[in-house]
């Protein structure tokens, strides 16, 4: 089922690349508000674990997710309406940057609470296996989330009933500002050993190791292995959020910095296709993220009187709040 | 006619539903051997794999409930006591609850908390006694109190039918209720009962305080005509139903077991006087603000709403309008 075309691989965290470029101009330029967390540099990670996925599996992440979304192939026109709050976005604007999601291909959301991933995915994965299907599950998280208890908690679960999930763990060094020494005791593979997990690191920046690694994982799980823990080390390439970019906050030193971008998974996969590939792809992305921006800020906002549609799956309505 | 327990009442309720419907399945700590007494046999009869004992890790199998709803299922979760909500009010009303809106309708998250014993179980101290209704109303998920067997029984199937997530208070105080039941059947979301006509006061009493209710009204019968108001249902609330009540009655008293500020009782007064002009100021019989239940039976007993703290409010607002 592992895609390991490089040429769609190189498609796939150029396209990353190029929408969340796109994304802070259209932050900076006031179409998207509230900001967004940019995936900048850690695009071979989804890219990589989505070519090890069938089209019947389910993933969950964060709110550094967009990767994840297009990753998995949803449609960048609508990725770009959902992050300008348009009607034609993904979540049809009510989701926005932090929570696109796209059920039709299994992409069940991102959380704001880091941790929160590991447990929905478990319990989507254990529905659809009962119901007859052959879902394996992703929990995207970064190293953050390894000190909230309720991925600890979904580790244990999964391991003890068995639950085909990869934990992919985004390790880029920093949760929020806070770095991994000054967070983590023990270390991250440490933890997922403690409730029996195999877990391997990967250079999270070569697109195709992490997709070797998601790959191998991904068949041993098929073959009814239980959960797995990847933790893939990357770099994150721009802000935490890019509040930052008007508020400086001082905490990664400057050659870090540089040298972390050094290691750029959409070069180091660029590399592996002839420059006639690579100029094809890019053309084309550059096209679909035109298109993308186009359509989105093309599309119409939702109407106010709409604010609560969709609170209630039931069709249930809630008491406006006027006097 | 069979004369059925409330606690029996759930657990009809569960089987039922587990008979009728594969995506059902139970989910939570000591189920399978029944340690609250509710889903006692039910592992038996369908199996561990849909009555399933969890390990102490309530806010991971809250989510995994989320999840398995997310792919089509329809979890129900036991929680022995109803402290573990806070435990778990993030996954529900974070996760459970948001999901559909903040996915612009994508998804239905149709998951049951029952909590089989919330409120006081005399002995058992302050992190087991609270009644946290309120806060799940506040936040706006499917909240229902039943104080009859009847009720527990109807209630908790529609929960279980229902969309979305509900969360299902058994008070302790009503789980040995006993009834003569006839038709056990689904008893629509958000809809009130009337357990007595009455034409001075409507009480408005949730939950086991309903029995509370019904025997002060008797015992004031020769002095006072009481309406007693059960609203089942607590989020979304039967407004209209007991408005219809008050604007008959023209005054208002709600007993609740839940702490005063921010009550359900206050939502209840408010919601009722911007409708209707009553005879006399409203008045409510709730736990203190900010109760913690102490352990001595007599202090436990202090901070939960009486039955002497009624027949006084009643008293008071029949003389505030005389």
């Amino acid at each position: 089922m592992t895609d390991a075309d490089p040429v769609r691989l190189y498609r796939t965290v150029r396209l990353i690349r190029r929408f969340e470029q796109r994304a802070v101009e259209l932050v900076h330029g006031g179409q998207i508000v509230g900001g967004i967390h940019p995936y900048l540099g850690q695009e071979g990670i989804a890219a990589g674990v989505c070519a090890a996925l069938g089209t019947d599996d389910v993933l969950a992440g964060t709110h550094r997710g967009h990767g994840h979304v297009l990753a998995r192939g949803a449609d960048p026109a609508r990725m770009f309406a959902e992050l300008c709050g348009r009607l034609t976005g993904l979540n049809a604007g009510r989701g926005g940057s932090m929570h696109a999601a796209d059920l039709s291909i299994g992409v069940l959301g991102a959380n704001a609470i880091v941790g929160a991933s590991g447990a929905i995915i478990t319990g989507a994965v254990w529905a659809r296996r009962r119901q007859g299907h052959d879902t394996v599950g992703v929990s995207f998280f970064g190293d953050g989330a390894v000190n909230e208890g309720m991925l600890l908690e979904a580790f244990n679960l999964a391991a003890l009933w068995r639950v085909p999930v990869l934990f992919v763990c985004e390790n880029n060094g920093y949760a929020t500002t806070m770095p991994v020494a000054g967070a983590v005791a023990g270390s991250i593979a440490g933890r997922a050993a403690a409730f029996g997990i195999r877990a391997v690191e990967v250079d999270g920046q070569d697109p195709e190791a992490v997709r070797d690694a998601a790959a191998a994982a991904v068949d041993r799980m098929r073959a009814g292995g239980g959960p797995e823990l990847i933790e893939a080390r990357t770099y994150r390439f721009d802000a935490h959020h890019t509040f930052e970019h008007a508020v400086r906050l001082d905490y990664r030193p400057p050659d870090e910095v540089t040298r972390g971008r050094a290691r750029d998974p959409v070069h180091i996969q660029g590399e592996r296709l002839s420059d006639a590939d690579r100029a094809a792809v890019d053309a084309e992305v550059e096209a679909t993220v035109d298109a993308a921006v186009r359509f989105a800020l093309d599309s119409p906002e939702p109407d106010p009187a709409d604010a609560l549609t969709y609170l209630y799956a039931s069709g249930m309505t809630a008491r406006t709040g006027g006097g | 006619m069979p004369r059925l327990s409330y606690r029996r009442a759930l657990t009809r309720a569960l089987a039922d539903e587990l008979a009728r419907d594969e995506a059902v399945f139970l989910l939570g700590e000591d189920i399978q051997v029944g340690a609250s007494l509710v889903t006692t046999g039910l592992a038996k009869r369908f199996g561990v794999d849909r009555v399933r004992d969890t390990p102490l890790s309530e806010q991971a199998f809250t989510s995994f409930a989320t999840g398995a709803a997310l792919a089509g299922l329809r979890p129900v979760i036991e929680f022995q006591i109803p402290s573990l909500l806070f435990l778990v009010f993030e996954q529900i009303v974070n996760h459970a609850h948001k999901f559909p809106l903040m996915t612009g309708g994508q998804c239905a998250v149709p998951v049951t908390y029952l909590v089989p014993g919330s409120g006081s179980r005399t002995g058992w101290a302050g992190q087991h006694s609270d009644h946290p209704y309120s806060l799940f109303a506040h936040v706006g998920v499917v909240t229902v109190v039943p104080a009859t067997p009847a009720d527990a029984y109807g209630l908790l199937v529609s929960a279980i039918r229902h969309d979305d997530p509900v969360v299902v208070f058994a008070p302790a105080g009503a789980m040995d209720v006993r009834d003569d039941v006839s038709d056990l059947e689904p008893v629509p979301l958000g809809r009130g009962r009337i357990h007595r006509f009455g034409d001075d006061v409507t009480v408005v009493a949730v939950g086991h305080l309903v029995h509370d209710a019904l025997a002060v009204a008797e015992e004031l019968a020769d002095q006072v005509s009481v309406e007693v108001f059960d609203p089942r249902t607590l989020y979304p609330f039967d407004i209209d139903g007991l408005t219809e009540s008050v604007a008959r009655t023209g005054r208002l008293v709600v007993l609740d077991d839940a702490n005063r500020s921010c009550g359900i009782a206050a939502e209840i007064i408010a919601s009722v006087v911007e409708r209707v002009r009553l005879l006399a100021p409203p008045r409510r019989v709730t736990r203190p603000d900010g109760a913690v239940l102490p352990f001595a039976p007599a202090l436990d007993r202090a901070v939960q709403p009486s039955r002497e703290q009624l027949a006084t409010a009643i008293h008071l607002t029949m003389k505030d309008s005389s």
